[in-house]
C-alpha cells in the first residue's frame, strides 16, 4: 500500500505487531509504521467486528485505534513509535485493565 | 403553520419523552387515536438524562405507596418488554439480576444501611428482599471491585435496560398502532373547545377529546390553564459514558453501569442550577474519581463523552399523577423514573386513562398530598 | 518562544490561549506576543505547522521542496514562533475549554482542560483563540469504511512526516484543488497512481462562472492552473464521474464507478478520497459557540462578528475552523484575532488595532474574491454528501446505516440530536466529525427543509479523549462533592 521514499531519515525502530517482528523510522506513528509494513487492518469493530484501519490519520476518525504496550484505544496515528513497542490489533471491545500508568 | 388543516383526535398526549411515548404507546395498544406533540431537537428533554436504571432498591423514603408503585412497575417490566419485542421486533435488553448499591467507606455503608431501615420501617411498606454486603461478600458477586469498597447493598428487583431502544422501540410501537407523532410542536396554548380541548402553538391546531401533559418541565407552564398544578423544579444531573470494553459488569449499581453496548455510564449527580445544562469539569471529577474507587480497572478509560440534563422534580420527588377536576377529559402525569416506571404508564396507568379516569393504585400521587398538613 | 515539556510546566494563567498550531494559530501567537501578551499555543501534534503545513519543522529539505513553495510559508510561520515570547505547549492535547470554577459571565476568562504525557491539568486564560482548523468532508460511499479506503489527506501525512507514498494499485477520487495536489506531489515523488476519478459535477463550471474574473485575477490562478497541468502529465483522469462503491472481502480489493451512465471497474487495494474540507467545529461548539450552516460551503461554522469573535464572549476564532478559506487567510485571520485579543487586553489601543486590521481585511477581501470560483467549481455533488445507497454505513463508529437513518427520519425526529437518540449515531468516539454533516443533510432532505433548520449535534467535552483517572485528578469543589456524594 505504502512505500518508503529513498530520502527517508531517522533511525530503524523494530517493534511487534500481533507477534510479528516489524520495522519502522524514528519520525513514524505508529499507523504510518504499520502502514509501510503493509498493514492494512488494525482492529475489529466492537459492533460487527468489521475490519477497519486507518482512515484519516490526523487523528479524527478513531478507526486505528490498536493496544499499545497494553493500552487499548490508543489511537495508532497519534502515538510516536518508539523502539520495542508491543502493537496489537485490537478485537472488538478491548478488556478493561489495570491502574492507570503514564503514557 | 397558518392555513394548515385542524387535526382531530381522541387524546393528544403533550411530550414525547419517556413518559409521553410510554403513556402514548400504551394508550395506542388500548385501540386510542393518539396523537403526540413533542418539542424539536433541541430542548430540554429529561430523558436524555437518564440511567437506563430499572431500580426498585432506596425508593420511597417518605412515602411507601410509591415503593409499592415503583416494585409493581419493576415487576411489570418483562410483559412491557415482551409486547415492544412484538410490536416493533425491537429487543430492549432488559436485564433484571439484581443491583447493588456500593459504599466507600464504613460511615458512608452505615447510612445507607441506615436509610434503607427507615425505609422499611415504614408503615404499608411492601416487603422485598435485600441484603447488606461486607467487603468480601460483595467482592464474591463483584469481583472487579475496588479495596475502598466498604461494601454494598443488593436487591434482586434491580436491573436496567438499554433506554435508546427502549425509546425507539415506544415511538416505533406507538405508530405502528396508529398513534400519530409531531415533532417541532411545542404547545402555545390549550383551551377547551367544543367536544374538548384545541391544543395551538407554530404546528397548527390539534382539536382533542381528552388530554394528556407529559411534557417535563413544560407541564409547570401548561398544567394551570387545565386546573393542575406541576411546581416542577429542575434538577441537574451529569454523566459520563467511556468507550466500549468487553463485558465485565452484569449488575447495574445505583451511579455506575455498563451498558449492552459495552461502554460504562456514570452518574448520578443533583444539583439545583436552575435550567444549566452545561457540563462542569468539578462535578465529572467527582464522578470519575469515585468510580475509579469502585472500579480501579476503569481508571484507563477514555472518556468517550459527557451531557447533562435536568430531572423533572416534584415538590417531595415522588410522582404526579391527576386528573383535572376543572377539566374532566385532562390528565397530567410527571415523573423523574421515567425508565422504572415506563411499565406502570403503558401498562397500568394508559389502560386506565383509556377508559376516562386514573387508576387506583395511582391514587395516592395526586396534587392533594401537597395540601395536606403533614403529621407531626 | 518557551517550550512546555510536561503538564507542570504550565504557568496557572496566560493572558492568551491559542489553540491549534497550524498557520492561523501560529500567526496569532506570535502577533500576540509581539504586542507583549502573555501567550500560551497549545497543539496536539509534537511539532508545528497543523495539517497543511505538517511536519514542516522535522521533514528531510529535500522532501519539502517536492511539496512546493507553499511549503516555506510553514517554515516561516514556525521560525517566527520560534523568535517570539510565546510558551508552545506540543502534543498537548485541549479536550475543554469552559468558564472558570463557580464563575460565570463575560471577563471572567477561562479554564482550558489540557492533557499532556497521560497527566490532565486546568489552565487560565483571559482570552481565547481556537485555530484547530479544517477536516476531510465525510465521503459515505459503499464500502468506504474498508481498510485500504483512507482520505488524499492521510496520503499527504504519510508523504510529509513518514516519507511514504502509495505503492500498488492505487486510485484517487472526488473533487477539489487538494485532490489535484495530492496527484502532482504524489508523481513528483516517484508515486504511480492508476487513475484519478473526478466527481466534480459537469454543472458546475456554468455556476461558477461569474466568479471567474475574479480567479483569473487572483494568485490562485497561475497556482491551479500549473497544478492541474501537473495531475494532468501524472496520470489519467476520468472526469464526470457520477457513483463511486468501493468494493472487497475484509479490505478494499476494487472499486465499481459510474461515468456518462455507465459502469467500470478498476481492481486497487488503495483508495484516495477527498471532497474538500469543512471547519472543525467540535471544540467550538463545547465551549458554546453558536454554529450556523454556511450553504455556500455545505458545513457549519461558528458564528462569527466582524472581529472574528464568536457568541462566547472572550473567544475568537481563526483559520480554516471559523470557515474555509485557505492557509494564507489563516495567517490573516490569525494575526486579526490577536491584535482584537491585544485591544481587549489593553495592551494596544483600538487606533492601533483598527489601523492594522485594515491592512489585513483587504488582503483578506481578495484573497475570498478569489477563492469564490473554487468554492463553486469544486462543490461536491448531493449523491456524494447524501448516500442513496442504503447499506452505505454514515455513522461508522456505531455502524449506522443510511437506510436506518432515513427510517428514523420517517419516524419523525426532527434533528440530529433525537436521531442520535434513537440510533446512536454520533455516540462513538468521533464524536459526530465523521457522520455529523451526513446525518444533518439526510434529515434535511426527509424533512424537505434546509440544514440550517435542522442542526448539528450539540457538543460536549471532552473533545477529545481523557481518561477517567485524568478527569479525576481534576480539582473539584465542595458544591462537586455535595452533588455527587449525597
Amino acid at each position: 500500500m505504502f512505500r518508503r521514499l529513498p530520502d527517508a531519515e531517522g533511525a530503524e525502530l523494530s517493534f511487534a505487531f500481533d507477534g510479528r517482528e516489524l520495522a519502522g523510522r524514528a519520525g513514524d506513528t505508529v499507523a504510518a509504521a504499520l502502514l509501510a509494513a503493509g498493514v492494512a487492518a488494525c482492529r475489529a469493530t466492537p459492533v460487527s467486528g468489521a475490519a477497519r484501519g486507518p482512515y484519516c490519520l490526523m487523528g479524527i476518525c478513531f478507526e486505528c485505534l490498536v493496544v499499545i504496550d497494553g493500552t487499548a484505544n490508543r489511537q495508532a496515528c497519534m502515538v510516536p513509535l518508539a523502539e520495542g513497542m508491543l502493537v496489537e490489533s485490537q478485537q472488538g471491545a478491548p478488556a478493561a485493565q489495570g491502574e492507570d500508568r503514564a503514557r | 403553520m397558518r392555513g394548515a388543516p385542524i387535526l382531530e383526535t381522541e387524546i393528544a398526549v403533550i411530550g414525547g419523552g419517556l413518559v409521553g411515548a410510554a403513556l402514548a404507546y400504551g394508550l395506542a395498544r388500548e385501540r386510542c387515536r393518539v396523537c403526540v406533540l413533542d418539542e424539536g431537537d433541541v430542548a430540554l428533554r429529561a430523558s436524555r438524562g437518564n440511567f437506563a436504571l430499572v431500580w426498585v432498591q432506596s425508593k420511597g423514603l417518605g412515602m411507601p405507596e410509591y415503593a409499592r408503585w415503583t416494585t409493581a412497575s419493576a415487576a411489570l417490566w418483562p410483559a412491557l418488554a415482551a409486547a415492544l419485542k412484538e410490536d416493533t421486533g425491537i429487543d430492549v435488553g432488559l436485564s433484571q439480576p439484581g443491583g447493588f448499591t456500593l459504599a466507600l467507606s464504613e460511615a458512608e455503608l452505615q447510612s445507607r444501611i441506615e436509610a434503607m431501615q427507615r425505609l422499611h420501617n415504614q408503615p404499608a411498606m411492601p416487603r422485598y428482599p435485600y441484603e447488606i454486603l461486607d467487603h468480601a461478600e460483595t467482592r464474591r458477586r463483584l469481583p472487579a471491585i475496588g479495596r475502598e469498597v466498604a461494601g454494598s447493598i443488593y436487591c434482586p428487583l434491580d436491573g436496567h435496560v438499554n433506554s435508546l431502544r427502549l425509546f425507539g422501540a415506544l415511538h416505533r410501537g406507538m405508530a405502528r398502532r396508529g398513534a400519530v407523532y409531531r415533532a417541532n410542536a411545542a404547545v402555545d396554548t390549550i383551551a377547551p373547545a367544543a367536544g374538548g380541548f384545541a391544543v395551538k402553538g407554530g404546528f397548527g391546531e390539534v382539536r382533542a377529546a381528552r388530554l394528556m401533559l407529559a411534557a417535563g418541565l413544560g407541564n409547570g407552564r401548561l398544567a394551570p390553564r387545565l386546573g393542575l398544578e406541576a411546581y416542577l423544579v429542575p434538577n441537574k444531573g451529569q454523566i459520563i459514558v467511556t468507550e466500549k470494553v468487553a463485558p465485565f459488569l452484569h449488575h447495574p449499581l445505583h451511579t455506575l453501569r455498563q451498558t449492552d453496548e459495552g461502554g460504562l455510564m456514570i452518574g448520578d449527580s443533583q444539583e439545583e442550577r436552575g435550567f444549566d445544562t452545561s457540563v462542569a469539569t468539578p462535578v465529572i471529577s467527582v464522578m470519575a474519581e469515585r468510580a475509579i474507587r469502585m472500579f480501579p480497572l476503569l481508571a484507563r478509560l477514555n472518556v468517550v463523552r459527557s451531557w447533562a440534563a435536568l430531572r423533572v422534580m416534584s415538590q417531595d420527588g415522588f410522582p404526579v399523577y391527576e386528573q383535572s377536576k376543572a377539566f374532566a377529559g385532562a390528565f397530567l402525569a410527571t415523573c423523574h423514573s421515567g425508565v422504572t416506571l415506563a411499565a406502570n404508564h403503558a401498562l397500568t396507568l394508559a389502560p386506565a386513562l383509556a377508559r376516562g379516569s386514573l387508576p387506583a393504585a395511582a391514587s395516592p400521587f395526586t396534587s392533594e398530598r401537597f395540601h395536606v398538613p403533614q403529621a407531626a | 518562544m518557551r517550550r512546555i515539556g510536561t503538564i507542570d510546566d504550565f504557568a496557572e494563567r496566560y493572558a492568551l490561549a491559542v489553540v491549534g498550531a497550524g498557520p492561523a494559530g501560529l500567526a496569532a501567537a506570535s502577533t500576540a506576543s509581539a504586542l507583549g501578551v502573555e501567550t500560551v499555543l497549545l497543539d496536539e501534534n509534537p511539532s508545528p505547522g497543523g495539517q497543511i503545513y505538517r511536519a514542516v519543522t522535522t521533514a528531510p529539505v529535500k522532501r519539502r521542496e517536492r511539496l512546493g513553495e507553499e511549503d516555506r510559508r510553514g517554515a516561516e510561520l514556525a521560525r517566527e514562533l520560534g523568535v517570539s515570547a510565546s510558551a508552545y505547549a506540543p502534543a498537548a492535547t485541549v479536550w475543554n475549554v469552559a468558564p472558570p470554577l463557580g464563575e460565570e459571565g463575560p471577563g471572567r476568562g477561562f479554564e482550558i482542560g489540557v492533557s499532556l504525557g497521560g497527566r490532565a491539568r486546568l489552565i487560565g486564560a483571559s482570552e481565547v483563540i481556537l485555530a484547530t482548523g479544517a477536516q476531510e468532508r465525510p465521503f459515505p460511499i459503499p464500502g468506504w469504511t474498508l481498510p485500504g479506503v483512507m482520505t488524499a489527506g492521510a496520503a499527504q501525512i504519510a508523504l510529509k512526516c513518514s516519507g511514504l507514498i502509495p505503492d500498488g494499485r492505487v486510485v484517487l477520487a472526488g473533487t477539489g484543488p487538494l485532490l489535484y495536489l495530492l496527484a502532482s506531489q504524489l508523481h513528483a515523488a516517484g508515486a504511480r497512481i492508476a487513475a484519478l476519478l473526478d466527481t466534480t459535477p459537469r454543472r458546475n463550471l456554468a455556476a461558477a462562472l461569474p466568479a471567474l474574473p475574479a480567479f483569473l485575477a487572483s494568485a490562485y490562478l497561475a497556482k491551479g492552473l500549473s497544478l492541474l497541468a501537473r495531475a494532468r502529465r501524472a496520470l489519467d483522469i476520468v472526469s464526470g464521474v457520477t457513483a463511486l462503491c468501493a468494493g472487497g472481502e475484509s479490505r478494499l480489493s476494487r472499486i465499481v464507478y459510474e461515468r456518462a451512465g455507465r459502469e467500470a471497474r478498476i481492481d486497487c487495494d488503495l483508495l484516495l478520497l477527498h471532497q474538500g474540507v469543512v471547519p472543525g467545529v467540535n471544540l467550538a461548539g463545547a465551549t458554546g459557540c453558536a454554529l450556523d450552516w454556511d450553504d455556500g460551503q455545505l458545513a457549519f461554522r461558528p458564528r462569527l462578528d466582524g472581529w472574528l469573535m464568536s457568541s462566547v464572549p472572550g473567544v475568537a476564532v481563526a483559520g480554516d475552523g471559523g470557515g474555509i478559506a485557505g492557509a494564507e487567510s489563516a495567517v490573516f485571520t490569525g494575526r486579526l484575532v490577536a491584535f482584537g485579543a491585544a485591544a481587549r487586553l489593553g495592551r494596544i489601543d483600538a487606533a492601533r488595532r483598527d489601523r492594522e486590521a485594515v491592512e489585513l481585511r483587504g488582503a483578506l477581501a481578495r484573497l475570498a474574491r478569489g477563492r469564490r470560483f473554487l468554492d463553486l467549481l469544486y462543490r461536491p455533488a448531493r449523491q456524494f454528501r447524501v448516500p442513496a445507497d442504503g447499506a452505505t454505513v454514515v455513522c461508522r463508529c456505531e455502524e449506522v446505516t443510511a437506510q436506518k437513518i432515513r427510517e428514523t427520519a420517517a419516524l419523525g425526529a426532527p434533528g440530529p440530536n433525537q436521531m442520535k437518540a434513537f440510533t446512536r449515531c454520533g455516540m462513538g468516539p468521533c464524536q459526530g466529525r465523521l457522520c455529523g454533516l451526513t446525518v444533518t443533510e439526510m434529515i434535511a432532505e426527509a424533512r424537505g427543509v434546509s440544514p440550517a433548520e435542522v442542526g448539528y449535534y450539540r457538543l460536549r467535552p471532552p473533545v477529545k479523549p481523557v481518561t477517567l483517572a485524568e478527569i479525576a485528578a481534576m480539582p473539584r469543589t465542595p458544591e462537586a462533592d455535595r452533588a455527587v456524594a449525597r
